[in-house]
């Protein structure tokens, strides 16, 4: 039997190394050689996270090959689009629907564009992939807790794989913290009956950029006897010039927001909208 | 392996620092030592869940080789392990342990990082035993990595010498099945005094350097023990030389290549590379980083290839050796299986919901500081939003750095050094000292959380706690700094954003050194810390960013605006209630989740 290649994969706190614990426990009640890898430490900071596990007679290689994955398991959206190159063709992508957003993808102030992908499902089916969207965050908030979402998908994912019913209870009991192990079990089988998503989120709406400009009146500005502008303008426009006095110093960040306008004790901030000529 | 003897045999799921730390404790290890490090530090925790071992974190990897080392004089055997770079605080030692020898056996584990997966370089520690003179394990997966560590204990105590047994993250991160057996009872040698052996004056060390490089010449033999040295004949036409995770990934990618896996790759048993090359038309060397294998074997004059194949950046995959083989013409070029390319969102690390050092980096940030940082989960508050630190460069580096930087003369903003609490003990009390006594302006912010955080908790001497729980005596990080000669020190909670400007507004006013600590634990290791969550009120968001400037990973964009701008929620089950963004909103509209606001 050729190994079979399986990689894990959501953002870190979402519990991959939960659910890859529970599929490697499974493969080594039924008897295979398995070897399963991933990276702790600075990576897993909320960072995204995967799990490689290979099963079969002999596995020499911790790692997957690019290109030669029978099934992607993603516990979060935007994880299964980084990681589905790995399948093979016609590999099977399980994925849970949830977007989370990274700090990262929310650093443009300018446009104010997120950068997180689409729900898109189709393009991935025409990749050649076999793509099975499911609602696991949702099924398990329903559940009581959210963070049950990893094993809902295990679930749902235990349909496609050679194991019993049986092995799969034995290996949650085996891996999950005792008192954790019936609400576990619960979700395992909510999501062995959970049904593929047909319904996808809708697109996210694009905020409207505007331009600004700050001025600062300097007869006016206490400089670095006050400072409140200067600390609390959330984009750092405003820092001490030469004069000690506040001063515009980054005017293309600013984003209108006006806390400095209506903090200044003096009236010396005025924040006005650019507005392009008419004609 | 024959299917019965397996039957028989315990088998367990382990990664390979879970199989070293067994081995060591089946081998009889009585002490064992080290320094947490990514990705080394499972090896000890592990090995403190099973009885009758004493296991201790050190302050720092030199100390715990120290350590070790007694130990090992004292007759019993002896574990230390740390990461790649902590062999290079511990290398003192090491390379003078070299010549004392030992006499329980004493096996140092470096665990190394090919592709930085969380670290600052990727030095190849190989090179390390060929400097020191000792012998080179290199484990190829959990199986061996358990087999070598007990191995290595009988080299050691045979051939009085130290060994280094060398891990990479595949190998120490990969869960494997592993044989599991039971614990060897090894009597302690007798102390004796010896002290041209132990006493390295140099008159005895000049004694001991010829017993050295003899130890090398027999090691050679013991290199090409079967224990060690697997040839697998296959194809005639290529004969691959390799050892450790590479292993895995040629059989894997070159199934019918013939194979010369190493166990120990230093000494090089070159002889029996040179009856494998007669026996094959070509040799290739398959390793990751340096070309060490490669050169010593053509140092002894065999025409082997390598690195004009492979990379010697980073972590070797499947997909790396292929592409090695290929550019060999062993293998045809494959088209790959998909050339599109999906739309992703970028996710590195971050500093976690809740983290502690989130305050004191948006302080400084507002301060102008030049921050001169340090190696911990802080050095995270380099990236966007924070941009807060302008420096990170080794283990204590912070405060040595910030001195020489406050001489320059040239920073546009005040100087201060970041450092956490683990970090601080293990290198930056010498920096402090020497920083009081040049009467350096410099400020230093201990970041103290109570933990050695970033490699999941591990407690350290003013944690008071030991590793495996129970009570420690505890070291008062400001009392131990005004002993120094601090004058200036404050102690500040870094939730509470406002005290912790003030704080840091005052120590950088201050002329010379002055420390400031922040007190609050980190809110993810050892225990999870979790107090009522928030959430924002929509229609009281104003969208200003200025809670998004934390860049907490439980503040997300909505889809409603105003004035243009996104609103922002908080994902609830994220949030840890550490207060940040509520006190910095300047619309009052995040309240607890419990809370009603307003006309709610």
């Amino acid at each position: 039997m050729r190994p079979r290649n399986v990689l894990v994969v959501g953002v870190g706190g979402q519990g991959v190394l939960l659910a890859s614990n529970v599929l490697a426990a499974v493969c080594l009640r039924r008897g295979f050689d398995v070897k399963k890898s991933e990276v702790k430490g600075m990576a897993q900071r909320g960072g995204a996270v995967v799990s490689f596990l290979r099963y079969g007679e002999a596995v020499y290689s911790p790692l997957v090959e690019r290109g030669h994955a029978d099934l992607v398991v993603s516990l979060e959206w935007a994880e299964a689009l980084r990681w589905a190159p790995y399948l093979r063709p016609g590999g099977v992508l399980a994925v849970d629907l949830v977007q989370i957003l990274p700090p990262a993808a929310q650093l443009d102030h300018r446009t104010w564009r997120v950068a997180y992908p689409a729900v898109e499902v189709d393009r991935l089916r025409e990749a050649g992939w076999d793509v099975r969207p499911y609602e696991a965050s949702r099924q398990a908030a329903d559940l009581g807790d959210v963070r049950m979402a990893n094993v809902v998908l295990l679930g749902a994912v235990s349909r496609e794989l050679e194991f019993t019913v049986e092995e799969w209870e034995e290996a949650i009991r085996e891996v999950v913290p005792r008192k954790a192990v019936e609400p576990n079990l619960r979700a395992f089988h909510a999501g062995r009956a959970l049904p593929v998503a047909s319904v996808f989120p809708a697109p996210r709406p694009q905020a409207a950029p505007r331009r600004f400009r700050v001025e600062v009146t300097a007869g006016w500005c206490k400089g670095r006897g006050c400072g409140i502008c200067v600390r609390v303008c959330p984009e750092d426009v405003l820092a001490f010039g030469p004069d000690d006095k506040a001063a515009a110093v980054d005017p293309d960040r600013c984003t209108g927001c006006q806390l400095c306008q209506l903090l200044c004790p003096d009236f010396a901030v005025v924040v006005r909208e650019e507005v392009a000529a008419l004609g | 392996m024959d299917t019965k003897v397996r039957e028989r045999a315990r088998v367990a799921l382990l990664t390979g620092n879970e199989a070293i730390a067994r081995g060591a404790y089946e081998a009889g290890v009585a002490v064992a030592t080290g320094y947490p490090g990514t990705p080394s530090t499972e090896i000890l925790e592990f090995l403190s869940t099973l009885p009758g071992v004493y296991v201790e974190w050190s302050t720092n990897e030199k100390v715990a080789l120290d350590v070790a080392a007694g130990a090992s004089m004292g007759g019993v055997r002896a574990l230390c392990t740390m990461k790649h770079v902590g062999l290079n605080v511990a290398s003192d030692t090491f390379l003078v342990a070299s010549y004392t020898g030992v006499r329980g056996g004493l096996v140092v584990v470096s665990a190394d990082d090919p592709g930085m997966h969380s670290s600052q370089n990727e030095q190849d520690n190989r090179l390390y035993a060929k400097f020191a003179a000792v012998p080179l394990l290199e484990p190829s997966d959990s199986q061996e990595a358990k087999t070598f560590t007990e191995l290595a204990f009988e080299l050691s105590e045979e051939f009085d010498t130290p060994v280094l047994l060398r891990t990479t993250t595949r190998i120490s991160h990969t869960r494997g099945v592993v044989e599991v057996g039971s614990r060897r009872t090894v009597p302690p040698r007798p102390f004796q005094r010896d002290p041209a052996k132990y006493v390295m004056l140099p008159a005895h060390a000049r004694q001991r350097r010829p017993k050295v490089l003899e130890r090398v010449r027999r090691l050679a033999e013991v290199a090409a023990r079967p224990e060690f040295l697997r040839v697998e004949l296959r194809d005639p036409s290529v004969g691959v030389v390799t050892a450790g995770v590479c292993y895995g990934l040629v059989r894997e990618v070159l199934p019918e290549a013939s194979v010369l896996k190493l166990g120990m790759s230093y000494p090089l048993p070159v002889e029996a590379v040179r009856e494998f090359a007669s026996r094959v038309r070509r040799v290739l060397v398959v390793e990751e980083l340096e070309p060490f294998l490669e050169e010593g074997l053509r140092a002894a004059g065999l025409p082997v290839e390598g690195k004009a194949f492979f990379p010697q950046q980073g972590e070797l995959t499947p997909e790396l050796v292929r592409q090695g083989f290929v550019r060999a013409g062993l293998l045809p070029e494959q088209p790959p299986t998909f050339a599109g390319s999906l739309p992703t969102a970028p996710r590195p690390p971050v500093l976690c919901a809740g983290c502690p050092h989130t305050g004191p980096f948006v302080a400084l940030r507002k301060l102008g500081a030049v921050a001169c940082g340090d190696i911990g989960c802080y050095t995270l508050g380099a990236l966007e939003p924070l941009r807060a630190m302008d420096s990170c460069l080794a283990m204590g580096s912070s405060i040595g750095m910030a001195t020489g930087l406050a001489l320059a003369g040239t920073a546009p903003g005040p100087v201060v050094a970041v450092i956490g609490d683990s970090t601080f003990l293990h290198a930056g009390l010498p920096a402090l000292v020497d920083a009081v006594y040049k009467q350096a302006n410099i400020t230093v912010l201990i970041l103290d959380n109570g933990t050695t955080a970033m490699t999941g908790g591990q407690p350290h001497p003013s944690t008071g706690t030991f590793i495996r729980g129970d009570p420690a005596p505890r070291v008062d990080l400001a009392g131990l700094c005004k002993a120094m000669g601090v004058e200036f020190v404050r102690v500040v909670d870094p939730y509470d954003l406002g005290a912790t400007f003030v704080a840091l507004e005052e120590a950088v006013r201050y002329p010379g050194v002055s420390v400031v600590i922040t007190n609050r634990p980190c809110v993810e290791a050892p225990v999870k810390v979790r107090d009522e969550p928030f959430r924002v009120v929509l229609e009281r968001c104003t969208a200003c960013q200025l809670c998004m400037e934390l860049g907490c990973p439980a503040l997300v964009w909505t889809g409603e605006t105003y004035e243009g701008r996104p609103k922002v929620t908080i994902r609830v089950d994220a949030c840890t209630g550490c207060t940040l963004c509520a006190q910095v909103c300047p619309a009052d509209a995040i309240v607890r989740v419990g809370e009603g606001w307003g006309r709610e």
